[in-house]
Parts: structure tokens; C-alpha cells; sequence
């Protein structure tokens, strides 16, 4: 009950929060909570750190950019294409990471992404170190996407479904065997679990929402950049989702707000020190705040609990 | 003019040698990695941002203080070991006991921090680091003629890594170590001080690091973000080599670097994701490595 309230409410802030906040600012914060939300899927659940999600976080809105701006088809092709890309090519790079464990598989994503990163900077397509440019929004459903505020309700909506999508994945059946994997491998192998199948199935699963984050992103500000294929874009993902609370629902979401809330308000007074501000916050974390906001404050809701059960 | 499938011998030449150099760097730098990876089971991020740190300490000695390259050579180790013991005392000696992720989310921090404040000090141009007299100009070996600089970053990297592959596989101290890395728990209740020899561990690999940016400086721009790109192919030739060797560690760097002069020649546009389409298929085939063991 007091779930549904929360929700019910969160869900109100959302759709009024476009009045009194710059939208644009929102719908990045949305296309990140999305991509954090998908990386903890893969953290979180199923215990695999990937250094690699930018690219298909980056790729993806290259591809859809290309889809909608060079071959002029319709945005939900775009997206779609996109989403498909991302999917496929998450196929291929959780295919090879799984072969390995722990850091090699951070080593192993990081080292693919790489590879994308320098594919995307040379393509001919991709228009190099300047990015994709002027990708036109386009209309969803009959509905034209010029304006910030309509394109707000579409990415909320994208960013509902996505959040949706990851929260039924985790309390499904195959949400528990990645839980199982995560806790202790070998004893899930022994249980007869496929356990490749079921890790790539998640790797291939939160490739494609990152693909579908980067796509909304690149219609938010109708370019397709390098900056989100860099390896620092998929540093930046896996703080938002520590610093939020990794393993927990909403921990991402929050941890992706204050991130990008701070790296806007930063940004003009700070410069480069944003990247040094960042670091430190990513230490201070791992040192003594490995459970993330929401992690410590459940446990301290927790502790509270029991100190007043106790008494 | 003598050619090979197309290509002039004498360009072969020339891309086989940048290709030993660059070679040179994985090579040390990976060796750090896998010596450090070895004792205290972290991949350390941040070896990219020491080593730049490392060319910056050389170029900070010679335009502040004009002390030279080669005393640079000495200092800049000392200085960056320093650094790392710094580091592994305040920072990472609280991760031991929690997963060896959190050692690697550390680093990387530490590798965002270093490169950020680089960065705002000294912007992304880079400076430009002169390469001392003695060893400037070029040499002849007969059937080519390079500089004099590349055939001494070859040679000297080549005694580095010869030398601590010798310490670690011949000496008491590196029998030591390799006993730590093996059993940390047996090794401490036979009287060595363990803790201590996870530091000075930490501190060397950093000094290699800072040994090898020291080297790179007067060939490549000592800028902020030398590092972090290196870093990553690093990361590819460790997987590709496997973390069971320091021998392995040398070779495969050496052997990517040449692989990928060697594409640079034949076939450009692949020369900067050779390195990480060769991982690729070594993932598939020898998943632990060409050198490593699977656990």
C-alpha cells in the first residue's frame, strides 16, 4: 500500500515537475536514471560490472540518428532500429565478457567498448570528432516533438515503461536465477542453471534500455555525440548507480538526479574540476558508502525498526 | 627499391620499430598491472593517470628545477613509488576484505581525479618535453636508420622488465612475494611481514609506471590524457596475455605493439581496434589467456 502511495506520488512530481524546472534539464536526468536503471540491472541483479555500457548507451543514438537523419525514416523507426542495434550488439560483445569473471569481465567491456568508441570516431558516418548534427525529433504517433514539453511526456513515458520493464525482469522468475547467480554461481550451476544463458539474456536485456536511453537522449538534444561512447560515460553510469544505491530500485534513479543536477550546476563555475569532483565522490563512496543513498537509508530505516521492536 | 607485398622494406622498418616502442610502454605498464594484480588482486585504473603523472613529474623537474632526463629517470620512480604507498596505506588498504571490485571502482576514481586536475591546470595541448642531447639525432644499424631515442626506450625497457621479471622469478625477495601472492595467510604466519610487502608491491608498480612516462615524455606530448587511452589497450593486452606471467605480461606487450606497426602498415584503418579484435579472439579460443592459468 504505502508502495503504490510513493509510486502514485513520484509519478505526480513528474508530470508537474515540467512547470517549475527547465524540461530539458528533466529529460537528460530521465535518459540517465533509465541507463543507470538498465546498468543496475546488470550490477545490481545479476552481479556483472560492465565498463562498457556507453557504448551501446552512445551507439545506439548514432544508429538512430543515422536511421532518422540520413535515410529520413520516422522517429519510432529510429528508435526501434536503434534498440534492435543495441541488442544485437550487446549480443555479441555479453557473448565474449561472460567467458570471464569478476574484473576480467569489467577489463573485457571496457576493452570492446573501446573498440566501438574508435569505430564511431572514424566511421564515415558518424561526422568524427564533431558528432552527428541537426538529427531532426520527427513525430511520434501523429504527435510532433518540437516542443520540449511534449518530447517531456514522451521520454517520462519511455522512462515509465523502461522502468517498468526492469522492475517486472527483477521479481520474475528469471529475475530470482540472476539474484542466485549473483549470490553464489557455483551453487546455481549445480541447481542445473544455465548460467551463460541467463547472464548474456541480462547483458543482452540491459543493453538494449541503455540503446533506448542514449536514443531519447540524442532526441532531447538532436545530436549523437562521442562524449557518450567514451569510457568516462560508462564510468559516470556506474557512479550514478553506487552513489544511488546499487541492487536497489530506485536507487539509480536518485543517484543519476543528483549526479547530473551537480554536474549542471558545476558546469560553468568548475570546469574541468567537475571530472576531479566526480572522482572524489567516487571514492568517498566506495570507501564508506558502498550502499549508496538508498541502500544506507533503508538500513538505517531498518536498524530504526528493530531498535523499536526492541523496546 | 626492395619491396613486401607492396609495401617498402624501409617503411616496414620504421612501423616495426614505433611498433617496438609502443611495445616497450604495454609492456611496462602491463608488468605493473600484473604485479600488482598479482599481490593484491586489484586492477589498478589509476596506472594510466600515474604514468601521466609520471611524464609530468619529468617535465616539472626539467622546467622548474632543470634537473635533466636522466637524473628525471631516477627521481620521478622515487617520487611516484612514493605516491603509491601513499595511496595504498590511506586508500586501498580499507578494500581488502570487500569484494576486488571495489578496488578497481577505486582506481577509477583516483585515475577521474588525477586526470581532472591535470587537466584544469594544465589544459589538453600538452607540453613538449626535449630529448636530452646524448641521445638525439639518429643512428644507423645498417639496414635502417632510426632515432637514436626509440632504439634506447627499446633497450632500456627491455633491462627494466628484464630485471624485474629476474627479481620476482630468482630472488629471495621475489620468492617472497610469489609466496604472498600464493597464500598471504601462510606466508604471514611464517614470519614476514605481509602488509609491508603489499605496500612496497603497490609502490613499485606505481614507480614503473612513473619510469615509463618519464620515458614517454620526449616522444609523446606530455598531456593530461596520455594515460587514459593507453590505459585501456593495457587493459586488452592483459586479458590478451592472461595475468598468470610476468613473462607473459613482457611478450604479449611486446607483441601487440608490433602487431599492431605491422597493421598500421597493411592496413590502417585498423590499426587503432587490431589490439582489441585480437582479444576478441583470444576470448573465444584461450579464454584465460595466452599465458594465464584458469582458476
Amino acid at each position: 500500500m504505502m508502495r503504490t502511495v510513493t509510486y502514485l506520488i513520484l509519478l505526480a512530481i513528474g508530470l508537474l515537475l515540467p512547470h517549475f524546472v527547465y524540461p530539458v534539464l528533466l529529460m537528460k536526468i530521465l535518459c540517465f536514471a533509465i541507463f543507470a536503471c538498465a546498468f543496475n540491472l546488470l550490477l545490481g541483479f545479476s552481479g556483472l560490472l560492465s565498463f562498457g555500457h556507453a557504448a551501446f548507451f552512445g551507439g545506439a543514438a548514432y544508429i538512430a540518428g543515422y536511421l532518422i537523419k540520413n535515410l529520413e525514416l520516422p522517429t519510432i523507426i529510429g528508435i526501434l532500429g536503434g534498440v534492435l542495434f543495441t541488442a544485437l550488439l550487446g549480443w555479441l560483445v555479453g557473448l565474449l565478457a561472460i567467458r570471464r569473471q569478476g574484473i576480467y569481465f569489467a577489463m573485457v567491456t571496457l576493452a570492446l567498448a573501446q573498440m566501438i568508441y574508435f569505430i564511431c570516431l572514424e566511421a564515415p558516418i558518424t561526422g568524427g570528432e564533431d558528432g552527428m548534427q541537426g538529427i531532426p525529433r520527427g513525430n511520434l504517433f501523429g504527435l510532433s516533438l518540437q516542443s520540449d514539453l511534449t518530447l517531456y511526456y514522451v521520454v517520462l513515458a519511455g522512462f515509465i515503461f523502461a522502468f517498468l520493464l526492469i522492475y517486472r525482469t527483477i521479481h520474475s522468475p528469471f529475475g530470482q536465477v540472476l539474484k542466485a547467480i549473483r549470490e553464489n554461481e557455483p551453487r546455481a550451476i549445480s541447481l542445473g542453471y544455465d548460467v551463460s544463458k541467463y547472464k548474456l539474456l541480462a547483458f543482452v536485456l540491459s543493453a538494449s534500455i541503455s540503446g533506448f536511453a542514449g536514443i531519447l537522449k540524442m532526441l532531447v538534444f538532436n545530436f549523437a555525440t562521442l562524449t557518450d561512447v567514451h569510457w568516462h560515460m560508462s564510468g559516470d553510469v556506474v557512479l550514478m548507480t553506487i552513489f544511488g544505491g546499487i541492487g536497489t530500485i530506485l536507487g539509480p534513479v536518485v543517484g543519476s538526479t543528483i549526479i547530473i543536477g551537480l554536474e549542471d550546476q558545476l558546469a560553468d563555475s568548475a570546469g574541468d574540476m567537475v571530472t576531479v569532483i566526480m572522482g572524489a565522490i567516487f571514492v568517498v563512496c566506495v570507501l564508506i558508502f558502498r550502499k549508496g543513498i538508498v541502500g544506507e537509508s533503508v538500513a538505517l530505516y531498518q536498524r530504526m525498526l528493530g531498535r523499536k521492536n526492541l523496546t | 627499391m626492395i619491396e613486401i607485398f607492396g609495401v617498402p622494406l624501409m617503411a616496414l622498418y620504421s612501423q616495426l620499430m614505433l611498433g617496438l616502442v609502443n611495445g616497450s610502454f604495454y609492456a611496462l605498464l602491463s608488468l605493473g598491472l600484473a604485479v600488482i594484480f598479482g599481490m593484491l588482486n586489484i586492477i589498478n585504473f589509476a596506472h594510466g593517470a600515474l604514468y601521466m603523472i609520471g611524464a609530468f613529474c619529468a617535465w616539472m623537474l626539467l622546467s622548474k628545477f632543470n634537473i635533466g632526463y636522466f637524473e628525471a629517470l631516477l627521481i620521478t620512480p622515487l617520487i611516484l613509488g612514493l605516491i603509491g604507498v601513499i595511496i595504498e596505506r590511506l586508500l586501498l588498504k580499507w578494500l581488502y576484505q570487500v569484494d576486488h571490485l571495489y578496488g578497481l571502482l577505486l582506481t577509477f576514481g583516483l585515475a577521474l581525479i588525477f586526470e581532472g586536475y591535470f587537466r584544469s591546470q594544465f589544459g589538453v595541448s600538452g607540453e613538449t618535453y626535449d630529448i636530452p642531447e646524448i641521445l638525439d639525432g639518429p643512428v644507423n644499424l645498417g639496414f635502417m636508420v632510426i632515432p637514436k631515442y626509440r632504439l634506447w626506450v627499446i633497450f632500456l625497457s627491455l633491462i627494466v622488465c628484464v630485471l624485474t621479471w629476474f627479481m620476482v622469478e630468482k630472488t629471495r625477495l621475489g620468492s617472497y612475494l610469489r609466496a604472498a601472492t600464493e597464500n598471504p595467510k601462510l606466508t604471514q604466519a611464517f614470519g614476514i611481514n605481509v602488509p609491508l610487502m603489499v605496500m612496497l608491491t603497490y609502490g613499485f608498480g606505481v614507480a614503473l609506471a612513473g619510469f615509463a612516462g618519464v620515458m614517454a615524455a620526449p616522444i609523446y606530448q606530455v598531456s593530461p590524457l596520455m594515460g587514459s587511452h593507453l590505459i585501456i589497450v593495457v587493459f586488452a593486452v592483459v586479458v590478451i596475455g592472461g595475468m598468470g606471467s610476468i613473462s607473459g605480461a613482457i611478450i604479449s606487450g611486446l607483441g601487440l605493439g608490433i602487431i599492431e606497426g605491422l597493421t598500421k602498415v597493411f592496413y590502417p584503418p585498423l590499426s587503432s581496434t587490431v589490439v582489441f579484435i585480437i582479444m576478441a579472439i583470444v576470448l573465444i579460443f584461450r579464454p584465460a589467456g595466452l599465458f594465464g592459468r584458469e582458476k
